[in-house]
């Protein structure tokens, strides 16, 4: 079941590479793309700034030219107007003369003040223009409110030249025409007094001509707006002379534009963005002054024909750049497949290891790097753990066959030793009960009793010195020595004596035993006993605290072939009781190594109230058991109890 | 006059019933003369003639191109047409001059006619014109004088061209200019209106109605009932022209294309906007089309007073009522 998700997590790996990887190069590139298109796109501007500049400026130069040709005749006019009086004739001809050496003028006029130049009539102006077959002369003395014209009031008012507002050729032509005027001033009385005007008109075609003709890529054009914002020329036909730059800002409520249009007629200069409805597409815009004129000159450039070059490079970029990416994540994902594959396999195999399959064959090593090493690693555990395995069966199958022949020497062992109570049933006169726990499967500690007769119980208990299968075979020999030499003979030092010259005949591995034991009569209460260095036992008197039984001298078995024996009496009571125990009660150990100790023994005793023996038997081996808290027993725990009396009614 | 009143009302009744058959033989072929170039100064009547209102009311109108070349108070005295328009103190001197034409129904109501300044030249209030040099039409000049009297003004008059490009150049301080003509070609030749000062008469008493309709005495009395027809028909197409505006822009540019006039659309809706404000004001408790006799007063007082008249034409023989009742 845990497979399905480690699958996955694989897959993650690789792809979590390929994203990561992916989106920061989508990220690097897009800056930088954003970037270079940025730039670029300042730089385009820039450099159109400065062409369209140019372009403006070498237009204004040639226009400006012209017109600054032109303006000359009529201040040289005036000029000599203020000085010299000229006859009618002297003054058509002179206009004539200005029409024939000047090519672009159209029409020119000298118009006088009201009786200024002839005090009978009011009016006075020779006007005289081009015709197809010559020249053409206006009556000069007319009756035409030319006081009420702006090319003669405006100079008049503002004392200098002017140049007019454009406006259509008189009969309806769709000639644009521009009329130059300048006030002339004569001495009256003393006082400089205006006299009249010059004026020549100037058919305005040539600079249509002259802007038409700039054309910058393939659809910028320039158009000329004139001192009051009126479009003059333009591509858009139905605009001249209707619209100006205002109205149609006004009409397309763009403030923008009327921005613009203002700074073009204060004669400023400016490279701006303009939205679409001036021009027709999103254009830019290079505006300058035609400053003798007080007129404005615009050249538009198409914004996308401004950046058709920079956008074909950022489409080849852009290309390049996915195309790059493409390949950029054809590598990675055949990188991380790469990369993951041995991963992969090696995570497949290890499965199957987990599952105990340590044949399997991990792929072999062919690269130095961090994954080669994995594998080699993963050999190295694979074999390591199956010598480890190999070794672990061996040793589980030696000591298994240990175990299961311990086990035997366990039962064999146990079946030495009386254990089945009540041991005597049909005997009221005592009571006894014994129970051996030992530290291994087998122990060194021996108890044992049985009637030598019809008065007399023999009991004992002992501890082996050592551990294990030695000391229970030396318990097992000390055992059946002991029933042996016991059952023939109530002479305990006898007894003991002789045991332990048995037990000292090639006793090369000096072992010993020690020993407790004694004949108890059944009827009277008399207990012999001897001890060969065994803990003292506890008697306990009815009605009295426990205490520790008188020990004679004795030595323990085994050691000392010469070694003799004494033995005590006492008399037991009805109810009185004797506990015998191995040092494994005592010396039983809890989790801080202390010792359960012969004051805590003693004082599990008194407290225990109980009548019958078997229970407090038990309960000792409980707080045995309590104190030690599961430490492991170190060394083989025995405890055997008999109690003196009629027990007929206690049991 | 009050004897004619039953007649009007016998014929314009007839005018009515006449109208079902009115598309047929019973036409009258009438000529008007609007007293300047086509622009949405006269919306009204182009609008009527093209959406068939006079032809409704029996009329088969010939609009004649007007304009400088064709003084219309000269065209009206020659006969060379049947209606014409002009500003009201003009027509109150023609008449006083001689000329017998009758005021059929008053147009405008609210002078148009305004003073403009640049701000930048310190002009904001009335007092601020003394000492300064303001251009004046010469054919228009009694209400500016009134006004300059009544502040106690000492001003330099320059005369006014038809443009206002004496102004723009800054030969003058401040200039004349008909708030629905002039004053937007100001903010069409880059002046924001922030940064001007306007005075308009009528704010300061000096509300001298303006447009009217004036056929010739002799017109009237032949064919009252056309002369009725004419003025209803008019106003119908005010209010046609109000009601649609983009439409009757396009009908106003027609005439403008027409007759070849430089101007463009966005001033024209200027203009049909503000016409629309003098024609019908909303603060005037006036009936649309009608003469009031205190602003004739006012208008022919002022022109005595400057001395343009000897003596006010009585109103009742200057204006015959054509207009709000039937």
């Amino acid at each position: 079941m845990p497979r399905a998700p480690a699958k996955n997590k694989k897959r993650k790996l690789a792809f979590k590479l390929s994203l990561f990887i992916l989106a920061g190069t989508t990220f690097i590139f897009l800056a930088a793309f954003g970037y270079n298109h940025y730039s670029s796109r300042k730089l385009v501007l820039k450099n159109v700034e400065e062409n369209a500049r140019n372009l403006t400026l070498a237009t204004v130069n040639k226009i400006e030219t012209t017109l600054l040709g032109v303006e000359k005749v009529p201040l040289y006019l005036a000029s000599s107007l203020e000085n010299h009086r000229y006859s009618r004739h002297e003054i058509f001809q002179t206009i004539e003369d200005i029409l024939k050496t000047n090519p672009d003028i159209f029409g020119a006029a000298v118009a006088f003040e009201p009786f200024a130049f002839n005090p009978k009539s009011r009016y006075f102006v020779p006007y005289t223009f081009r015709k197809k077959d010559g020249f053409g002369v206006h009556p000069p003395e007319t009756a035409f409110q030319y006081f009420y014209r702006d090319w003669y009031l405006i100079p008049r008012e503002l004392g200098r030249p002017v140049w007019s507002e454009p406006y259509f050729s008189e009969g309806g032509g769709n000639t644009v025409m521009s009329t130059y005027s300048v006030p002339f001033y004569r001495f009256v009385n003393g006082k400089r007094t205006f006299t009249g005007v010059v004026e020549v008109d100037i058919d305005l075609e040539w600079l249509k001509e002259i802007i038409s003709r700039v054309s910058i890529y393939q659809s910028g054009y320039a158009f000329l707006v004139s001192q009051n914002g009126v479009i003059v020329t333009h591509p858009n036909r139905d605009w001249i002379m209707r619209e100006s730059i205002f109205s149609i800002a006004e009409a397309a409520d763009d403030p923008g534009l009327r921005k613009m249009g203002r700074d073009m007629i204060r004669g400023k200069e400016g490279f701006i963005p303009l939205q679409s409805h001036f021009t027709g597409k999103k254009s830019w815009i290079y505006y300058a002054p035609l400053t003798s004129i007080g007129w404005s000159i615009g050249v538009v450039f198409p914004e996308e024909e401004l950046f058709a070059g920079m956008k074909k490079l950022n489409r080849e970029v852009f290309i390049i750049g996915s195309a790059g990416f493409v390949l950029l994540f054809l590598v990675i994902a055949w990188i991380s497949n790469r990369m993951t594959a041995p991963i992969r396999t090696l995570s497949l195999k290890t499965a199957e290891i987990a599952k105990g399959n340590l044949d399997i064959k991990l792929p072999s090593v062919t690269s130095n790097d961090e994954i080669g090493e994995l594998t080699a690693s993963f050999e190295d555990m694979r074999l390591a753990l199956k010598e480890y395995i190999f070794t672990l069966r061996e040793t589980t199958a030696a000591k298994e066959r240990l175990e299961s022949e311990l086990q035997i020497a366990h039962t064999i062992q146990m079946s030495f030793l009386p254990k089945r109570f009540p041991f005597f049933p049909e005997k009221d006169e005592f009571e006894i009960y014994a129970t051996m726990e030992p530290a291994r499967e087998v122990g060194g500690d021996l108890y044992d009793f049985f009637l030598v007769d019809e008065d007399y119980l023999f009991f004992s208990i002992g501890d082996v010195s050592g551990k294990g299968v030695p000391a229970a075979l030396f318990m097992a020999v000390t055992k059946t020595l002991m029933k042996g030499i016991a059952s023939k003979s109530m002479d305990l030092p006898e007894v003991l004596g002789k045991v332990n010259a048995e037990l000292c005949l090639d006793n090369d591995a000096m072992m010993f035993c020690t020993l407790f034991c004694g004949f108890l009569n059944i009827r009277t209460g008399e207990f012999l006993y001897s001890n060969a260095g065994h803990n003292p036992p506890i008697v306990i008197r009815s009605g009295h605290k426990p205490r520790w039984l008188d020990l004679p001298e004795g030595s323990a078995m085994g050691v000392d072939e010469d070694a003799f024996y004494l033995t005590e009496k006492i008399t037991l009571n009805s109810g009185d009781t004797l506990i015998l125990y191995t040092d494994g009660v005592t010396e039983a150990t809890d989790h801080d190594k202390s010792l359960y100790s012969t004051d805590r023994l003693i004082d599990t005793i008194e407290k225990s109230k109980l009548s019958s023996i078997e229970p407090l038997v038990l309960e000792i081996m409980n707080s045995v058991r309590d104190f030690t808290g599961g430490e492991p027993q170190s060394d083989d725990i025995t405890i055997l109890a008999v109690r003196f009396g009629d027990t007929s009614g206690s049991s | 006059m009050k004897h004619l009143f039953p007649i009007c009302l016998i014929l314009v009744i007839f005018s009515f019933v006449a109208t079902p058959s009115a598309c047929g033989e019973t036409l009258k072929r009438v000529t008007f003369l609007p007293q300047w170039l086509p622009q949405a100064q006269f919306a009204g009547y182009y609008a009527a003639r093209e959406k068939g209102i006079y032809k409704k009311y029996g009329i088969d109108l010939v609009i004649l191109p007007g304009g400088p070349d064709n003084p219309s108070a000269d065209m009206l005295s020659k006969g060379k047409t049947d209606f014409t328009t002009m500003f009201l103190s003009s027509a109150i001197q023609k008449r006083a001059d001689g000329v017998k034409l009758v005021n059929i129904g008053q147009i405008v109501q609210r002078s148009g006619f305004i003073l403009v300044a640049r701000k930048s030249s310190g002009i904001l209030s009335p007092n601020d014109l003394n000492g300064k040099r303001v251009s004046l039409w010469s054919d228009f000049q009694l209400q500016a004088l009134a006004f300059f009297r009544k502040y106690h003004l000492d001003v330099k008059i320059i005369p006014q061209t038809f443009t206002v490009n004496l102004f723009l150049r800054g030969g003058v301080d401040a200039a004349s200019a008909m708030w629905y003509n002039e004053y937007h070609t100001l903010l069409n030749a880059g002046l924001d209106e922030d940064e001007l000062t306007a005075f308009f008469f009528d704010r300061y008493g000096l509300n001298f109605p303006e447009d009217g309709i004036y056929c010739l005495e002799e017109t009237l009395k032949k064919d009252r009932a056309l002369c009725r027809a004419f003025v209803q028909a008019t106003l119908e197409g005010w209010e046609y022209a109000f009601a649609y505006p983009e439409e009757s822009l396009d009908i106003v540019m027609k005439y403008v294309n027409d007759a070849h006039v430089g101007t463009n659309r966005v001033h024209q809706k200027w203009m049909l906007d503000k016409m629309k404000y003098l024609i019908r004001p909303t603060d005037m408790k006036n009936p649309v089309g009608v003469l009031r006799q205190d602003g004739y007063n006012l208008v022919a007082g002022e022109l005595q007073l400057k001395g343009m008249i000897k003596d006010i034409p009585p109103f009742g023989e200057f204006y015959a009522p054509c207009a709000g009742e039937k």
